[in-house]
């Protein structure tokens, strides 16, 4: 029996109510965000997931509908939102924007500071944060978070939310603006905070295929409001309406489904690349034209060069 | 889009006299009427200048509610000055409250100053009302572009104006980017004393500094790349042209102003 | 005919660089041709960025040479003739952006080359078409989305007519609507305007649309050839922590494991193809 961590009921929010701007951000949104979980939060620019997460943690106050944290109503009197913002760990876009201090110790230990811990507390978390997101302590706890590579800024920004022991991690965009590389191990980082962690993990994305492969949960977001709902699975055999909406799906999903179009209807549901290995191996090594090259090829082994390769060019 | 122009420079959009004026025009027009303004000292003075300026705001064909708004920050000036003529210049005594006595010579003094400055934010006001932030910088730089001959450097000054008012929003969606990801740490920007709020002010300001570097070093680099050496060889896009409405303009209201000056 | 650009044995360091990578380049040589489409791939580090500061004389090499049309980029005097003859586009949205409206900042460039006002008001029309960002003349960039910023800053330079354009990682910033519109304008340039493009991406499917692909890594060029040369080799490029579209994966591991695909699929419809050819249901034209 899992426990909510976070629910939001009927949700509405405007930005600038009340003016000739004003935009209708949410509309009647219900979510809610079981604790242990993975959960994806996907939609074009625009769609109210940057609007939603900042309810989460009261960033953003709702016109009409309600936020449940740990089981206690956000907005009612005698609730502290630092509490809030302790238990729901919010990073932002681009985090390594919000770096401010001298030394990469004293920027994670800010919001541990604003907590009031005591300052053994306060350098235990900084340390333990440090630990989680592969910084080395004694290396950079001096040295200016200016000097770092981008990287490293943004795992500094992460440890500086980590360092608040939040139960909840929401990233808005982790990946954004990072090479292949880079992607990679933040994506690592953050499936380690899950597993080996614990942690309750909610993420914003763009990539379907990064959700694809990490996310136990994907919650579509379109026009304010929540219009699917459920595994990665069930959402990506809604391509149509995906590719409308202007996401669409993780490349070998929308291949499958090209070759179901084709007369060739191998299993729909597949999302990684090494489901379509398996569903299309079998395929294709059983093909008629197949047999006989495949004997040889299998015997040459791993290495063949498609096509024309020629090989490295170097200088 | 114009209505974000609204928020920033008050421009209006519109298409009235006002607003088909050359900048120049208006800011010079304005520059007149603000120098009047110093100059006379009778109430009849003032109520014919009052008049000219009202009268603009109606031609301008904009609501007199936008022109009062400029007038709000200084409302507490405003009647401080007031109630300091009314109440300590000599003259007749008109009524008394306890041991201060409100004089006649003062009421007519601070009816006169309260509108000397009212008229003087509503002819600026008009200015930028009716022109855009773009027209403005261009129109300034016209005007200016004669003193760099004594070491003005007028281009670089209309320069920096258009890049301050291309980026002002954009800093400011960056400010709130930057205070609500400080505050998911707990930051705190509303309790305490000045002391303790200025310094809260800190995690917001290095990052914003730290950025504004940046990016002006980045635009820097896209403005060369595009071949920009300062104002030297410089064309425009826009024109600015002086039409029979300026000559009209420029003609009538400078001579009314004179004769208010020379009359009243 | 004459390259627009010509880099021949360039090297490039500087010491003591400030925070973040120090990017260098160590003896690279490659030439771009008129109405080229040339994407030049590599993780950050690599040297991608610095190589392509080369090519509008931002950087002036350490060692060897940057030719512009014939014009070295030492050559202070014509500093400005290359720069009208490449022009550059960078990552970040906002910060190339310089005026209040959209047809400002567009005429910024024709307007720094002193061109007539008329001229100027016809090359902004005309690169605001070929963006597609007709209607948008008086807007303000910060109401613009990411994608619509770089369109109109690409319009900038398109409006100085240059020969060549080189697109510091244009879309590294964007989301995924922002990024297809960036490209569909980059394959127009190419395609349709004959203006020599150089791409510098880290999304691999982008540099599927190149002509030719250039590897970079460690400051040297790793590999070159077309996307499909260079795509062919996903154990090389997983080394140099790059990726590849999902089907040139997926088509790579089902070779290794013996299902004869005739060639190394760029895209999906090309993969598409493939299995159909090969499971018998005819490799019909799409």
């Amino acid at each position: 029996m899992s426990d909510t961590i976070i629910e939001v009921r009927d949700v509405c929010y405007t930005y600038m109510r009340g003016t000739p701007l004003a935009r209708q951000a949410l509309a009647n949104v219900n979510v809610s965000i079981e604790r242990g979980e993975l959960v994806a939060i996907i939609g074009r620019t625009g769609s109210g997931k940057s609007t939603l997460i900042q309810h989460f943690n009261g960033l953003l106050k709702p016109d009409s509908g309600s936020v449940v944290v740990g089981g206690r109503d956000i907005w009612r009197k005698g609730v502290a939102l630092r509490d809030i913002r302790r238990k729901v760990g919010l990073v932002f876009q681009y985090p390594e924007h919000q770096l401010f201090e001298e030394t990469v110790a004293a920027d994670i230990a800010f919001a541990p500071r604003n907590l009031a811990m005591s300052e053994a507390e306060v350098d235990e978390a900084v340390r333990e944060a440090m630990r989680v997101v592969d910084l080395d302590y004694d290396a950079l706890c001096a040295r200016s978070p200016f000097e770092l590579s981008g990287g490293q800024k943004r795992r500094v920004a992460i440890a500086g939310v980590l360092a608040m022991r939040p139960e909840v991690l929401v990233l808005d965009e982790p990946t954004a603006g990072m090479d292949p590389r880079g992607r990679e191990e933040v994506l690592a980082e953050i499936r380690q905070l899950h597993e080996t962690h614990g942690y309750t993990i909610v993420l914003v994305s763009h990539s379907m295929e990064d959700v694809a492969r990490f996310a136990e949960r994907l919650i579509v977001m379109d026009g304010g409001a929540v219009v699917m709902e459920g595994s990665p699975r069930e959402v990506f055999r809604n391509r149509e309406d995906l590719v409308r909406m202007g996401l669409g799906v993780p490349q070998v999903t929308g291949l499958m489904a090209e070759l179901a179009a084709r007369g060739l209807p191998y299993a729909e549901d597949v999302i990684t690349v090494e489901e379509a290995l398996h569903t299309l191996l079998p395929a294709l090594l059983g093909a008629p034209s197949a047999s006989a090259s495949a004997s040889a090829s299998a015997g040459a082994g791993a290495g063949t060069r498609a096509g024309n390769g020629e090989g490295e060019v170097g200088e | 889009m114009n209505i974000s122009s609204v928020a920033i420079g008050q421009y209006i959009p519109g298409e009235s006299l006002v607003h088909r004026l050359d900048p120049r025009t208006k800011i010079a027009l304005s520059l007149v009427v603000v120098v009047a303004l110093f100059i006379v000292k009778s109430a009849w003075a003032y109520a014919a200048l009052g008049a000219l300026i009202i009268g603009t705001v109606a031609a301008a064909h904009v609501p007199l509610k936008m022109v009062l708004r400029g007038l709000r920050p200084l409302l507490f000036v405003m009647v401080l000055t007031f109630g300091l003529h009314l109440f300590m210049d000599p003259g007749e005594p008109i009524f008394r409250i306890g041991k201060i006595v409100a004089t006649d010579k003062g009421l007519a003094q601070g009816l006169i100053t309260v509108a000397r400055l009212s008229l003087l934010i509503m002819a600026t006001s008009i200015v930028t009302l009716t022109t855009s932030p773009i027209a403005f910088t261009d129109g300034l730089e016209s005007l200016l572009k004669p003193l760099s001959f004594v070491g003005v450097p007028a281009h670089e000054l209309a320069m920096m104006m258009t890049i301050a008012l291309r980026f002002i929003p954009t800093l400011l969606e960056e400010t709130d980017k930057i205070m609500k990801a400080q505050m998911a740490r707990g930051a705190d920007f509303e309790t305490g004393n000045i002391a303790k709020r200025a310094r809260a002010m800190i995690p917001i300001l290095v990052p914003l500094f730290v950025s504004a570097f940046r990016r002006a070093d980045e635009l820097a680099m896209a403005m060369e790349a595009r071949c920009y050496r300062g104002g030297q060889g410089r064309t425009r896009l826009r024109q600015l042209r002086l039409g029979s409405l300026d000559v009209a303009a420029l003609v009538l209201v400078t001579v009314y102003a004179v004769a208010v000056v020379a009359v009243l | 005919m004459k390259p627009v650009i010509r880099v021949e044995n360039v090297s490039y360091t500087y010491d003591g660089g400030g925070p973040g990578e120090v990017e260098a380049l160590l003896d690279v040589s490659l030439e771009v041709a008129g109405g080229e489409l040339v994407a030049v791939i590599g993780h950050n580090g690599s040297g991608k960025s610095t190589l392509a500061k080369h090519m509008n004389a931002i950087f002036v090499p350490t060692r060897g040479d940057v030719y512009v049309l014939g014009m070295n980029t030492r050559d202070e005097s014509r500093l400005w003739d290359i720069r009208q003859t490449v022009g550059m586009v960078f990552q970040n949205p906002d910060n190339q952006i310089v005026a209040t409206t959209v047809e400002e900042d567009v005429a910024f460039g024709p307007e720094n080359l002193g061109v007539p006002p008329a001229e100027i008001r016809r090359r902004v029309d005309e690169a605001l078409a070929i963006v597609d960002m007709t209607g948008y003349e008086k807007s303000a960039p910060h109401m613009l989305s990411g994608g619509q910023k770089q369109r109109v800053a690409i319009a900038g330079v398109i409006a100085m007519r240059p020969k060549c354009i080189v697109l510091d990682e244009p879309t590294a910033m964007l989301d995924p609507v922002g990024r297809s519109e960036v490209l569909a304008t980059v394959r127009r340039l190419a395609a349709e305007e004959g203006i020599a493009v150089v791409h510098i991406t880290h999304f691999m499917n982008e540099a599927v649309l190149a002509d030719r692909v250039i590897v970079m890594e460690g400051g040297r060029i790793a590999l070159e050839g077309t996307p499909r040369e260079v795509f062919s080799q996903p154990a090389t490029l997983r080394r140099l922590d790059l990726d590849v579209p999902q089907v040139t994966e997926l088509a790579y591991e089902l070779r290794a494991a013996g299902a004869p695909l005739p060639r190394c699929p760029l895209t999906v419809a090309e993969l598409v193809e493939d299995i159909a050819a090969l499971v018998g249901k005819g490799a019909g034209l799409s």
